[in-house]
């Protein structure tokens, strides 16, 4: 299991109005969960179990109904994540080319595993399937930024960019 | 009227290389030598040869310039567009013959194209609907709407011999003629486009949405008309942000100008497109799961039938096709079922899109006539091996495929001969491999995938493949027996056999066929213990050779587990003791062989 920093809730009100917002735009909408639940990640980062219990009682579904779509797909996250996240892709093209290595010296580096977040809650590690920027394999990203044609030298110089 | 066009590419590949900046300051440069009136900058989708971007056309002329940076745009703009003097060391090479500049149609990389689906990639702005109308866009959905029966359409799709580029290859217009007949009570029927390309190595449906949207909606409509739906949902992936703005970009535009929504074309036919993002499941490309998940649930399969053409979303009838099948069926409709039978072999009709990538020159993406043999993608199309490495296998159809050897490169490539070779065509992704790649490695990597995404709804598949893969890696580790070889066979039969889904049917082809092609590597993991392309650590061996050691101790201070100490022994010619590695105190990481300037390090 990922190790994970236990973050206690800290939702303000602002988010719980804006939650509810999305909620009552969308609630008549048929198969409206999956878009509720991507918008609530984007509002408070994360999925926790407060943020899925408004959902719930909103929506009138049940939690455990609720927990299962959450807990199916990779993109839905039920803890916080670094201020960096760093996404080493490991589709074919990038690991025919080295990207599994590029993984392993960034789990070196950060001391992390995948799906990990580092102690002072600067990086997380995961792993991806495909960008699809095949050409410019192999390629990882840093939140938006895209680094391809990647050596494993380059990495530590990289991460050094957002250690301050 | 413009009297310049200078194209950008702002599909994925070329905006992760930076193009964004680039088309930033060439509107900046045109505008400070006061050419914004004469030039025009439009910013397109990918144009195939994702090795050399970001790449840069300008038009008239069709000068074609690859890997342009920033720092070059200032002379691009004061040579070629102010003085009309081409920027020489940056034209794509191949496209320069005898110190003469030609036609980038006449490149090995493009001469063996015929592009259909990415007809418009590259060519048009597509977050401008006029640029998409003024290549013919909509004129087929007119032309459906306002000439043709739904039945005339359908025979017109059946007779052109389409099928499903998803990869399972079923015939496009027998789909729609089942969802057509099914009536039952005059409800309501959906109309689906499986935008969720979770193949990895594979990017074409990206492409296509990235770089011509309308071309999907315009041919669900159409579909939409034929079966007799009003609904259409697009189902595609989160991690694609680009396609997902282009896409939504392109449903409001078609809405302003009348070509979604309410009586199209004042024919009384509504239509409306809803778009539904992926959250990161592989098995949500499984058309039962991916249906399941629009209606909001984990995105499980299952069984059919009834088939989604009579039992789809939200348990109604349903057709489910794959974006780059959609790309084809504008231009079916309005060049005729006859001119697209008369490409392809016989029982494959048109183009395929496929991806190139991995250990080949030309990465990117190219659309060949179906029957083109695999020798020329590679040779001539992929521009051959990088490095002047040994083909080993190409790869196709993503974790359902499997792997095409040396003695099959001059198969024609259709649906039929590539499962005939224990491959598949699967969505397009064909990755190249050379002597450096190890196949039980590969296919290790593919089953990890599968175990991964597996939704573990059936048996075999959840606890199979996991099993598989457990005994790969004994193999992988120099732990397995020959008994263990046939033990694989039997269990990929298993799970194959006995899976719900198409996921778990095809998860064991990647083992099967390296198998079949590949198994004297199999047989030396187990019985010599060694991986002959060196790539699985557990069978590999660091060695130092004394005789080219010059003791400089580079390899030490780069060791991790400081496994390296100094010896005794000064080889003839040298003044520094050889250096040599401890086998049990090695991580075999490689970090002294690459900092080896002697290559006096080698690994076996």
């Amino acid at each position: 299991m990922a190790k994970n920093i236990a973050i206690p809730f800290k939702g303000t009100a602002e988010q719980e109005a804006e939650l509810r917002k999305v909620i009552a735009e969308h609630k008549a909408d048929k198969g409206a969960l999956m878009p509720i639940l991507q918008k609530a990640q984007g509002i408070y980062g994360y999925l926790p179990v407060e943020v899925q219990k408004i959902i719930a009682t909103e929506m009138d579904i049940s939690m455990e109904k609720i927990y299962g779509v959450v807990t199916f797909y990779s993109q839905f996250s039920l803890y916080p994540k670094g201020e960096y996240t760093i996404s080493v892709c490991l589709g074919t093209a990038c690991y025919v080319k080295g990207s599994g290595d590029i993984y392993n010296k960034i789990s070196e580096v950060l001391g992390i595993g995948g799906g990990e977040t580092t102690a002072d809650g600067k990086f997380t590690l995961v792993d991806c399937r495909c960008i699809g920027a095949c050409g410019l394999a192999p390629v990882m990203t840093i939140n938006d930024d895209v680094y391809g044609r990647l050596t494993v030298g380059e990495i530590e110089g990289i991460l050094a960019k957002y250690k301050d | 009227m413009y009297r310049s066009h200078v194209l950008v590419c702002g599909g994925t590949g070329c905006t992760s290389s930076g193009s964004q900046a680039i088309i930033d300051k060439l509107n900046f440069e045109i505008a400070k030598n006061g050419l914004d009136k004469e030039i025009q900058v439009v910013k397109t989708g990918c144009h195939g040869l994702c090795a050399l971007g970001p790449i840069m056309i300008i038009y008239p002329e069709g000068t074609f310039y690859s890997r342009v940076t920033e720092n070059d745009v200032e002379e691009i703009v004061s040579e070629h567009l102010v003085k009309g003097r081409v920027v020489n060391r940056l034209v794509y090479d191949e496209t320069v013959e005898n110190g003469e500049v030609k036609s980038i149609q006449d490149t090995d990389f493009y001469r063996h194209q015929h592009r259909i689906a990415l007809r418009n990639c590259g060519v048009i702005n597509p977050e401008n609907i006029e640029e998409y109308i003024g290549t013919r866009g909509y004129e087929a959905l007119g032309k459906v709407l306002t000439e043709m029966t739904p039945e005339q359409v359908i025979d017109t799709i059946l007779a052109s011999g389409l099928r499903g580029r998803g990869g399972a290859g079923f015939p496009t217009g027998r789909k729609w003629q089942m969802a057509r007949n099914f009536v039952q009570d005059g409800g309501q029927k959906y109309v689906c486009c499986n935008a969720d390309e979770g193949d990895p190595g594979a990017f074409m449906d990206r492409s296509v949405l990235e770089g011509d949207p309308h071309v999907v909606l315009e041919a669900m409509a159409i579909a939409g008309y034929a079966i007799g739906a009003s609904q259409g949902y697009i189902y595609v992936r989160a991690e694609y942000p680009i396609a997902v703005k282009r896409l939504e970009i392109a449903i409001n535009q078609a809405h302003e100008y009348g070509l979604l929504g309410k009586d199209i074309f004042g024919t009384g036919f509504d239509f409306d497109i809803g778009l539904r993002l992926g959250a990161g499941a592989f098995v949500c490309g499984e058309e039962t799961a991916l249906m399941t998940s629009i209606e909001g649930n984990r995105g499980e399969p299952r069984p059919r039938p009834p088939f989604p053409a009579v039992k789809g979303l939200f348990a109604r009838p349903t057709i489910l096709n794959n974006v780059e099948t959609y790309a084809n069926v504008p231009q079916i409709i309005l060049n005729g079922a006859e001119w697209f039978a008369s490409m392809g072999t016989e029982k494959s009709k048109g183009t395929k899109v496929f991806a190139l990538g991995g250990k080949i020159n030309n990465t990117g993406l190219v659309e060949i006539p179906m029957g083109t043999t695999l020798r020329t993608i590679i040779e001539e199309i992929g521009g051959g091996i990088p490095n002047g490495k040994k083909f080993k296998a190409a790869q196709t159809g993503g974790p359902s495929g499997g792997c095409i050897s040396p003695e099959n490169l001059d198969v024609p490539i259709d649906y039929d001969n590539l499962l005939a070779i224990g491959s598949m065509m699967g969505s397009g992704g064909l990755i190249v491999m050379d002597e450096d790649n190890c196949m039980v490695d590969i296919a290790k990597f593919f089953l990890q995938f599968t175990v991964d995404e597996s939704c573990g709804k059936c048996t075999p598949c959840r606890i199979g493949t996991r099993r598989l893969l457990e005994m790969l890696d004994k193999v992988t580790k120099g732990q397995a027996t020959m008994e263990d070889l046939d033990k694989i066979e039997k269990l990929c039969y298993y799970i194959k056999e006995n899976s719900l889904c198409g996921l778990g049917q095809t998860a064991p082809n990647p083992v099967l066929s390296t198998l079949r092609y590949f198994r004297d590597e199999y047989i030396a993991h187990v019985v010599d213990k060694t991986c002959p392309a060196g790539v699985c650590k557990d069978l590999l061996r660091y060695e130092i050779e004394k005789e080219k050691c010059i003791g400089c101790g580079m390899c030490a201070r780069n060791c991790p587990a400081n496994a390296i100490t100094k010896t005794d022994y000064i080889a003839p010619g040298k003044k520094l003791p050889a250096m040599a590695i401890d086998p049990d105190k090695c991580v075999k990481c490689g970090a002294c062989m690459d900092n080896c300037k002697f290559k006096a390090i080698s690994k076996k």
